[in-house]
């Protein structure tokens, strides 16, 4: 299978790219990891006139400490993002949830910009994202705007990024120490996306939940975040009942298609269940 | 559309052709280099028959356009054996291979090699569950995996020995 033909540009800065997107306008895709993009060509789901190569752009690539935020670049690849020894201390979700995504050879090529941009609801990063309190840092004609991730995915393949904006950076607040933490991703096989996944983020203080953070991968029409699972843990200590409290309320907001990783019920019992499991994860987590 | 010139080190040795954006390594590799050893297999990532090297990282080069890899260095299988360290005619990833009966059929086999090359560089003395998350990325419908894994734990061993020689 051939992608169709397009012309190639391959720019070394954002201000390049950003120009690029003006001038070609809807004709353009940019193209990051390409393990989304490319196979949608082959199968002609896309036919762009024009590939914008976002992978010269150095700018674009790594991860920094910024007072209590983590800023990774936009093409910043899952592997970097798995070794990254910043990450592990301060963002240690990101960095043991990269490990599930995909394969070795795709975590070279795939980028976490690619991951959240594509806006493809069976991506995990998105979730991450809302579980971590991201903002999204898209760059465009007007300068740069920030967008938290928990309101930038509007639909299947939709997000707020516009048309002549570039995803350039996420910035992520670093976990304060204590904090617990879990991905849970019921997938067949390595390399498949989620049936479900869930992602926490959860402190405890007098034994009590203080914070609690949920989103849910692939069992709606974006990542989801359940909210009044959130409050059936807050303010009051962890519990079998709460756990199941939350994980109720998970279920509920769910809207799953059915395929070939299971029908609605199954993947909305899945969905609770990951929740389950991810919180008491989390828990054993918080100090 | 118009062809791009692309300059590549593929297994040593530099070439400088016009490639078509859309043209995916792969097919560079196997029809203008003839370089047929990394398989076409699924095309949609998830095999790794056409696993390569670009760079030091282990890429599928179905995934991945021939215009992106200009000023890149590439290794396929057919460069594997030029590396062997102790000037052997095999690598030790593929006499792991050969002695361990780590191919049936050996579509997968190019793919694997390169891999289990570069996860071994990542890698030097990996445990069996690490091996198997390493070469996660390439299938095999014949084998089952255990003399894959045999096969690497071979290459890493016979690795390590011959460092131990050369030091």
């Amino acid at each position: 299978m051939i992608p169709p033909a397009f012309d190639y540009h391959a720019p070394r800065s954002v201000g390049e790219a950003l120009s690029l997107l003006g001038t070609l306008g809807s004709d353009a895709k940019l193209l990051a990891g390409g393990h989304s993009l490319l196979p949608m060509m082959k199968l002609r789901f896309a036919q762009p006139a024009h590939l914008i190569d976002l992978n010269r752009i150095p700018a674009l690539r790594g991860i920094r400490d910024d007072g209590g935020d983590v800023v990774i670049g936009a093409m910043t690849v899952e592997n970097e993002l798995i070794a990254s020894p910043l990450l592990r201390a301060k963002l240690p979700l990101l960095a043991e949830a990269a490990k599930l995504i995909a394969d070795p050879q795709v975590r070279n090529r795939g980028t976490i910009g690619g991951d959240l941009a594509h806006g493809d609801p069976a991506n995990d990063h998105p979730a991450l994202a809302i579980a971590l309190d991201a903002t999204l840092v898209l760059e465009g004609p007007r300068g740069r705007r920030g967008v938290k991730a928990d309101g930038f995915f509007v639909g299947p393949y939709a997000t707020a990024l516009a048309d002549d904006e570039i995803l350039v950076e996420i910035r992520v607040p670093a976990l304060p120490n204590g904090t617990g933490w879990a991905y849970e991703k019921l997938k067949r096989k390595t390399g498949d996306w989620a049936t479900a996944a869930a992602a926490v983020v959860l402190r405890q203080a007098g034994g009590k939940v203080t914070h609690a953070r949920i989103a849910l991968t692939n069992v709606g029409p974006t990542a989801l975040r359940a909210t009044d699972a959130e409050k059936a843990l807050l303010g009051q200590p962890l519990s079998d009942a709460s756990i199941a409290a939350a994980a109720t309320a998970a279920r509920a907001v769910t809207d799953p298609a059915a395929d070939l990783r299971g029908d609605v019920a199954y993947k909305t019992a899945m969905a609770g269940q990951m929740v389950q499991r991810a919180i008491r994860a989390a828990a054993a987590r918080c100090a | 559309m118009a062809k791009k010139l692309i300059s590549v080190k593929v297994n040593g040795r530099v070439q400088d052709k016009a490639v078509e954006p859309r043209t995916l390594l792969i097919h560079f590799l196997r029809e203008e280099l003839n370089l047929t050893g990394a398989h076409i297999g699924c095309e949609t990532s998830h095999c790794g028959a056409c696993t390569v090297d670009v760079d030091g990282h282990s890429v599928k080069a179905c995934t991945h356009l021939a215009v992106q890899c200009d000023g890149s260095e590439v290794l396929t299988v057919e460069g594997l054996a030029s590396l062997a360290k102790d000037g052997g005619v095999l690598h030790a990833v593929q006499e792991g291979f050969y002695k361990e009966h780590g191919l049936q059929c050996g579509f997968c086999t190019p793919g694997m090699l390169i891999r289990a090359y570069r996860f071994l560089q990542e890698n030097p003395s990996p445990s069996e569950t690490e091996i198997r998350a390493g070469m996660a990325g390439n299938l095999c419908r014949c084998t089952g995996y255990q003399n894959i894994v045999k096969a690497v734990q071979y290459a890493a061993a016979k690795l390590q020995q011959t460092e131990k020689v050369t030091a």
